[in-house]
């Protein structure tokens, strides 16, 4: 607004005498403020329909641009969307703090249970569960796919599983060690493991993937920062006429950047919607195999895709940086923009 | 309008282009500038477009001191004066009636108030009905009036021209500066830079004269 101001009191210089009569009808028709308002905003929404026209009217150029910006984009929603299906994964294991005692082979039912009472009593276990042999290898054949193989055994590979529930193990790590040692000692107990460890282990893998997404989705964001700025880079030599011409009659470095910016703009806005509908037929072809797999597992996992928040996020990511890109090129290059 | 006090421009690779160049164009003032090639017209030129600053002196347009303004206000200075070409510098991809327009859209006109001015700005150097052709499509001389009703459609008190009939023959040239005259008539401060001596010297202006830079009549 204060621009339009400025615009009105510049194109009236104060003393034009012989030109009384001009100097009125800008007054009333050109100095009005809601036609300069208008006049504004027309201006932006030409820019903004031109420089899609400008992109369509270089098919080829345009599409080889995009593709590259939308195969860098898509790599990164990819890898963020991997992270999360990953995290998914290991989401339900977090709570787990239980341990798990694998009874030696010798240990009868009847021992297993009057083992698993005497642990009850124990101040520090919430609570124990048996699982048995023959329970053990009824889920193993249901879950794991392997039904008929195990059918083809002749004994019961499987062991007693004492599945115990420690009070408040989290908090202290100590006191669950030396639960886990004592348990160690006990001679029933040929294994004792204690599943924390391994949340613990997958965890800080977890965290390392995420890092590692994080710093290639940086990374490809760079690239699309550069790839965008370049492309500016040429629009605006191929258009340097138009450029001196438009600064020689008077137009201002925002006026002159505007379509550009808008070629930016929509450069990033296109390359970030194809870049969805990549990520999308891609975790289309994958989800069935990744579903089937899960099935034979515990089941519970299903392929997570880009949700609306996740998807506005990506397009307006890939929007600012197109914008970002042009305006940082712009910045540079108008000032040196000088005509002979 | 336009004044010069002892303005010097020099350049690191060739050392002073101007020197010492003093000079007063007044309201409604008609003047041409001459000189030999390299004797320092388009620096003046692109000085008084503010295109470069000077080394030394003072450079007044309207009463305003040229070394005060600031980078981002230049744009606005510059739509006090209208710049005709001696290669039109007209956007071939645009039509007749885009090119005359864009000070106007550049100065945020309304649509209305664009048409009407453009209309009456071809009206004035006879190019009416033309607004649909492409730069292109148009004779030289009717490029260079497009040049002109570009240069005049903001009405600009200044209005510079950079040997606006070299590319001409004299009949042209005669009408082109007709239309100077006109413009002269109204209030306008024009300054024309040509070595055409037979037009100078048939019209009878004052004259600019650049000799290596330095000012020798004026």
């Amino acid at each position: 607004m204060k621009r339009v101001n400025k615009n009105r009191i510049r194109k009236d210089p104060p003393a034009r005498p012989a030109r009384r009569q001009d100097t009125r009808q800008t007054k009333t028709a050109g100095g009005n403020f809601a036609d300069k308002l208008n006049a504004y905003r027309d201006l932006h929404a030409h820019a903004l329909f031109s420089s899609l026209g400008r992109l369509i009217d270089s098919p080829f150029t345009s599409i080889m641009t995009i593709t590259v910006l939308a195969i860098a984009i898509s790599l990164a929603s990819g890898f963020y969307i991997l992270v999360v299906n990953l995290q998914q994964l290991t989401g339900n294991l977090e709570t787990s703090n239980q341990i798990s005692l694998f009874l030696r082979d010798d240990v009868s039912d009847a021992g297993a249970n009057k083992f698993a009472d005497s642990i009850r009593q124990n101040a520090s276990v919430q609570d124990v569960k048996l699982i048995t042999k023959a329970q053990a290898l009824a889920e193993f054949k249901t879950f794991s796919g392997f039904g008929a193989a195990i059918n083809a055994l002749k004994k019961n590979p499987l062991p007693i599983v004492l599945e115990v529930i420690p009070k408040n193990a989290l908090e202290d790590k100590e006191g669950l060690e030396a639960l886990l040692n004592s348990f160690q000692q006990s001679p029933e107990v040929d294994i004792a493991q204690m599943d924390l460890q391994w949340v613990e282990r997958l965890q800080s893998i977890m965290a390392l993937a995420r890092l590692f997404a994080t710093l290639l989705n940086v990374m490809l964001g760079g690239a699309v920062l550069f790839i965008i700025g370049n492309t500016i880079r040429l629009e605006l030599h191929n258009r340097r006429n138009e450029v001196v011409i438009a600064k020689l009659v008077g137009a201002t470095n925002s006026f002159i950047q505007r379509p550009f910016l808008y070629t930016g703009f929509w450069i990033g806005f296109i390359s970030g919607v194809s870049a969805w509908f990549i990520v999308t037929a891609l975790m289309l072809i994958l989800r069935q195999p990744v579903e089937k797999l899960s099935g034979l597992y515990e089941g519970g996992f299903h392929l997570l895709f880009l949700n609306f928040t996740e998807t506005l996020a990506l397009i307006g990511i890939s929007s600012g940086l197109g914008v970002v890109g042009s305006w940082a090129v712009l910045i540079y290059q108008l000032q040196h923009t000088k005509p002979e | 309008m336009i004044k010069f006090v002892n303005v010097t421009k020099r350049y690191p690779e060739t050392g002073d282009v101007l020197r010492n160049v003093s000079f007063h164009l007044r309201r409604g003032e008609i003047a041409f500038l001459t000189g030999h090639s390299g004797a320092g017209k388009s620096t003046l030129l692109r000085l008084i477009a503010a295109m470069e600053r000077c080394s030394r002196g003072q450079i007044l347009l309207d009463g305003q001191d040229l070394e005060s303004v600031k980078e981002n206000q230049l744009p606005y200075i510059r739509r006090k004066m209208g710049f005709i070409y001696q290669d039109y510098k007209l956007l071939q991809d645009r039509t007749v009636f885009d090119n005359v327009a864009l000070p106007l859209v550049i100065a945020g006109f309304g649509h209305h108030e664009i048409a009407r001015r453009v209309r009456a700005a071809l009206d004035k150097v006879s190019l009416t009905g033309k607004e649909k052709k492409y730069p292109l499509a148009l004779s030289g001389g009717e490029q260079q009036r497009v040049g002109i009703a570009r240069a005049v459609v903001n009405k600009p008190p200044i209005i510079v021209a950079d040997e606006p009939t070299g590319n001409l023959d004299p009949e042209l040239s005669e009408e082109i500066m007709f239309l100077f005259g006109q413009f002269q008539q109204v209030g306008v401060t024009v300054l024309i830079a040509s070595h055409d001596i037979s037009l100078i010297t048939q019209l009878n202006h004052r004259v600019l004269k650049l000799d290596h830079g330095q000012l020798v009549s004026s």
